[in-house]
């Protein structure tokens, strides 16, 4: 086993993988990868088992060294990542040397970046995972962030295969963002002119966002009917608190709440989402289960072939 | 009853529209059911007073079969529920919390008395007095809402919550009763603190001793069995 010694810890970078699952009924968040299309990629450019932890890097000012040689896969957003000073190309797998540092700048495109390693990072293991959720103080090293002067273990000297992604299976995070909703929960509470109002026009990501939602701004719609018995949230579900203006639910949230949802955006433009940075301007389209269901299963398929291929 | 989808990998099922016990405990057997029918197509389950999320695979699944299945499972359980529903209501674990009554630790204790006109040991017997159903978890891990309190009891939120509640605070809002698993901000009016470690990540898959459907009787200690018992000051 050798270490990874972070140097610098950055904004917010956190072990992620596919989050705590079986214990939403006790109150614990699901957590994991928020943008789990690069965070799926960076394990399959290793061959890794997809739910192998990553390092989910917001926004760069990120620096570590590698105690041993191994290999690493960086996906996600373009934060200007340099290997002892040369640029690196992002969505590819790379060998690294003992001494090498590594370093994540600031934003090009998107916000979180993934840095994966074979066979993952060896942290602990808290109720079925490793993600780091800040509120509930789990995951991770110690339930929080990285700091200067930590050391991540992982497999020394691991092979892995070399590999880059095709271009057209990169995600392109300056694209036109539309988020695909099934109308669900609370829809019918919401009037015509209300929903036709949400899917006609522009919403922009506001400042308030983090792993537990996206706030958006934009025209206002209300339901309703403003009391709702707390119940269950799952994934992507757009809340409208009174003020009218919607938040996309992530990874971190909360597992009941009693404000009313309008539906749920597919989980993985969910991941899209989570790459915009505040301004950026998104709309919303009306899907149905089979086509975000389809959507999910061709990514599993395509992560399936890619993996195969190669061996 | 009603099922629903409502994300790619979730369904909804809307039990009822009031929060009563009965429900908790209609939620509780429909949780066994599914558990047992789905297997390790089901994710997870998420109960709370009137509703079932229940989160499932989709590579393993999908949502027509899903719609299908907790359909026969809401019939099977609805219409036996009507000439069980005696014994469901004593359905559930019964847990014990004990709890130090006391304005040192209870903040809103000696208000709330007054507001209401009645003495502590009257306010204390009335939160002792019953049996609470615990309808929903959620808010912070190992966060029960349990009900409900006698309606003399019922307290509205504090207008601002408080920066820090401590660990083990019990507390009132509106009709519903808590205990805070851990310190966070909160805005429950608090009258007493139990020793008792409502989340303990050292007791692994058991770490949230309270479940949705449990029965809880808090019982009155005194200071010296509050410390003795691991009670935590300040």
């Amino acid at each position: 086993m050798a270490n990874l010694h972070i140097i610098k810890p950055g904004w917010q970078s956190t072990l992620q993988d596919l989050g705590r699952q079986g214990y939403f009924r006790s109150g614990l968040s699901e957590g994991g990868a928020l943008d789990e299309i690069a965070f799926r990629w960076a394990n399959a450019l290793l061959n890794n088992p997809s739910n192998a932890a990553c390092i989910e890097i917001l926004m760069g000012d990120f620096e570590a060294e590698f105690e041993q040689a191994t290999c690493i896969a960086i996906t996600g957003a373009d934060l200007g990542c340099t290997l002892n000073g040369q640029a690196v190309a992002n969505w590819q797998s790379l060998a690294v040397k003992k001494g090498d540092r590594i370093c994540f700048n600031s934003p090009e495109t998107g916000l979180r970046a993934y840095l994966a390693i074979a066979e993952g990072w060896q942290t602990p293991i808290q109720f079925g995972s490793r993600s780091t959720v800040l509120r509930e103080k789990l995951g991770g090293l110690d339930g929080d962030k990285l700091k200067a002067g930590q050391q991540l273990a992982y497999q020394a000297n691991s092979e892995a295969p070399m590999q880059t992604l095709k271009p057209q299976w990169i995600p392109n995070y300056n694209a036109e963002l539309i988020l695909k909703v099934l109308p669900s929960y609370q829809y019918e509470q919401f009037s015509e002119t209300a929903k036709r109002r949400f899917f006609t026009s522009e919403y922009i990501v506001s400042q308030r966002i983090d792993r537990m939602g996206y706030r958006l701004e934009g025209p206002a719609v209300m339901a309703a009917n403003q009391q709702l018995i707390s119940e269950g949230i799952a994934m992507g579900a757009i809340q409208v608190p009174p003020d009218g203006q919607p938040i996309v639910l992530l990874k971190d949230r909360q597992t009941i709440g009693g404000y009313p949802k309008l539906g749920c955006v597919g989980s993985l433009d969910c991941s899209l989402l989570s790459q915009q940075a505040p301004g950026k301007q998104v709309r919303f389209e009306l899907s149905d289960v089979a086509t975000v269901q389809i959507e999910r299963r061709l990514f599993e398929r395509k992560l399936r072939c890619f993996n195969s291929k190669r061996s | 009853m009603k099922v629903s989808s409502v994300s790619e990998n979730a369904c909804l099922i809307q039990v009822g529209d009031q929060i009563s016990e009965s429900l908790t405990a209609v939620i509780a057997k429909l949780s066994s059911a599914i558990e047992e029918i789905l297997g390790d197509a089901l994710i997870d389950l998420i109960p709370s007073y009137t509703t079932l999320l229940c989160i499932y695979d989709l590579n393993k699944v999908d949502d027509l079969w899903m719609l299908k299945t907790l359909r026969q499972i809401t019939q099977e359980v609805g219409t036996n529920q009507n000439h069980e529903v005696n014994t469901l209501e004593s359905l559930g674990r019964l847990i014990e919390l004990p709890v130090w009554y006391d304005p040192e630790v209870g903040y809103d204790l000696e208000e709330m008395a007054s507001d209401k006109q009645m003495s502590h040991a009257e306010l204390i017997q009335l939160h002792t007095a019953k049996e609470y159903r615990v309808f929903a978890s959620g808010f912070m891990p190992g966060f029960a809402y349990m009900g409900s309190v006698n309606a003399a009891l019922a307290t509205p939120r504090q207008k601002t919550p408080r920066k820090a509640v401590a660990a083990g605070s019990v507390g009132i809002a509106d009709t519903q009763t808590s205990v805070y698993p851990a310190q966070s901000p909160g805005g429950w009016n608090i009258i007493g603190r139990s020793p008792t470690r409502l989340f303990d990540i050292s007791r692994g898959d058991k770490a949230a001793l309270l479940q949705v459907g449990d029965r809880v009787r808090f019982l009155s200690i005194d200071k010296a069995t509050f410390l003795e018992l691991g009670g935590q000051l300040g």
